[in-house]
């Protein structure tokens, strides 16, 4: 059994399972899948690729820099293909650019101002918390890599259900 | 609630196994069997499940604390969570026993419930039976008249995280050195650890993890554990080898993210078992299950499955009350 091999897919290889109906409407299970996704995705685009109420899962296509971001809670990125680097800053007037009554991910119209937190470097599989009080940026100057994001729906995510899902 | 209060017999005198009854239900166990028994319509109702199946879906009910919605441990028993009380019934979601009465429902406590189950487990699984283990993991131990017990195997904690595995205070990634060892199955998984460069100061602050080095080292199945925290959003990982025990009726809409290999899932309807789709997630794919379905699946092989919940508590009345839609988007 010890020489099994764990398929995960990736943004240049992956196939989509499927639905067989026997009773039922295929769009209630809202079925994509996240390579595809981030192939017909722009480039940090925050594709929905689910929602339960006001909370998503975002889709990330990552290639070069994105803007920079914050939120007014805590969101994790899991890094699902290629590296990706975060660059974290501790904001000096963050509840003024975050409210606690605004949810979801922020774009910061500038470079944030405060203290530099770190940086972390995330491979396949990796998990990094994106913390409240934070900005952060994403860097990917390798291959075109996919990552999820656990968020809550804002301004910037974008939802194309039709175009992503089975119907 | 203690074992004490647990209705159970001394053990039988040829297969050495307690009987319980709990309401008016009564279980009792075999070689081979679990006997469910009741009475409906002035009738005397049994039902027959193989213990082994009866022991990994008792397993998952009780760990999970009777988890969201109802535990179908098959087409005719199991149980609802109504959050401080749980419903137990036979039949009441088979239309063929329900349409004839056949069927009982009874409400309990939390706790007494719990404590019956807990009893069960303890006096129905053997030395060398792990009900959380694939089977390939686990032989069959299950079989035959009682001997010994396995509790630290049913006694494990499911590890429910804070914000995130690894952040201070919260609970450890998993090592060899914890007691989480590499899984067979996922051998090939890479145990990398994300490269972290905190500046002074802020080194409490900034926090990575290998979530599937994590995954990797799961010594349970069909078994979230909780990684990461967005208010009342769950992300519930977990790895599945052979058949979910049971069938989830789900009392909201959940997703699934299935992060490596492939389940399929068969999809029924959660008033009547019967069948509404097979969904089939491979690498990478992400679905909904729709608050209105039970559902099952099965992995050939070893997977990483992320089950993403929303813990809100409000849902169930909402969905109840036909507040909201069973498929979570509408398109």
């Amino acid at each position: 059994m010890s020489n099994q091999r764990t398929n995960f897919g990736s943004f240049q290889s992956y196939q989509k399972g499927s639905i067989e109906i026997i009773n039922d409407d295929p769009k209630a299970y809202v079925f994509s899948n996240v390579f595809e996704v981030a192939n017909m995705s722009k480039p940090y685009e925050k594709v929905a690729v689910a929602m339960n109420l006001q909370y998503v899962i975002e889709t990330l296509r990552t290639e070069g820099d994105s803007s920079w971001f914050t939120a007014s809670h805590d969101e994790f990125v899991v890094c699902m293909d290629g590296e990706l680097e975060i660059h974290l800053v501790k904001l000096d007037n963050h509840e003024s650019i975050a409210p606690e009554d605004k949810e979801g991910s922020i774009m910061l119209d500038s470079e944030p101002v405060g203290k530099k937190m770190g940086r972390i470097v995330l491979k396949h599989g990796h998990q990094a918390l994106l913390p409240k009080g934070a900005a952060y940026k994403f860097s990917n100057s390798g291959k075109i890599g996919v990552a999820v994001l656990q968020t809550i729906k804002g301004d910037h995510t974008v939802e194309k259900w039709s175009d992503i899902c089975y119907s | 609630m203690n074992s004490s209060n647990v209705k159970q017999s001394k053990p039988h005198s040829i297969s050495g196994y307690k009987s319980f009854d709990l309401g008016s239900f009564s279980f009792r166990r075999d070689d081979y069997f679990v006997h469910v028994s009741w009475t409906a319509n002035n009738t005397k109702m049994s039902h027959i499940i193989s213990a082994d199946a009866f022991l990994r879906a008792l397993m998952r009910d009780v760990a999970w604390g009777f988890f969201y919605g109802t535990v179908n441990f098959d087409n005719v028993f199991g149980t609802t969570n109504r959050y401080g009380s749980v419903e137990m019934f036979a039949g009441t979601y088979n239309k063929d026993l329900q349409s004839q009465n056949l069927d009982l429902l009874e409400v309990f406590d939390t706790p007494i419930i719990l404590a019956t189950f807990k009893s069960i487990l303890e006096d129905w699984t053997n030395e060398g039976f792990d009900p959380f283990a694939a089977p390939a993991e686990t032989g069959q131990k299950w079989i035959g008249q009682k001997n010994g017990s396995n509790i630290e195997a049913i006694s494990r904690q499911r590890q429910v995280s804070q914000r995130q595995p690894g952040v201070p205070g919260d609970i450890e990634v998993r090592t060899d050195e914890n007691g989480y060892k590499q899984n067979r199955a996922f051998a090939d998984v890479s145990q990398s650890t994300p490269e972290i460069y905190a500046e002074p100061g802020f080194e409490e602050e900034v926090n990575a993890f290998n979530l599937f080095a994590f995954l990797s080292r799961s010594d349970v199945t069909w078994n979230p554990s909780v990684t990461s925290v967005c208010k009342e959003s769950l992300f519930c990982p977990t790895t599945e080898e052979y058949i979910l025990p049971i069938a989830h009726g789900n009392d909201r809409a959940e997703w699934f993210f299935q992060m490596s290999d492939q389940i399929d899932w068969a999809i029924q309807n959660d008033a009547t078992g019967q069948p509404r789709a097979k969904v089939i997630m491979k690498a990478g794919d992400i679905a909904a299950m729709p608050a209105d379905c039970r559902h099952t699946g099965y992995s050939p092989k070893r997977s990483m499955l992320l089950v993403w919940e929303n813990a809100n508590p409000e849902l169930p009345g909402w969905y109840a009350d036909g507040k909201l839609p069973m498929s979570p988007v509408q398109f």
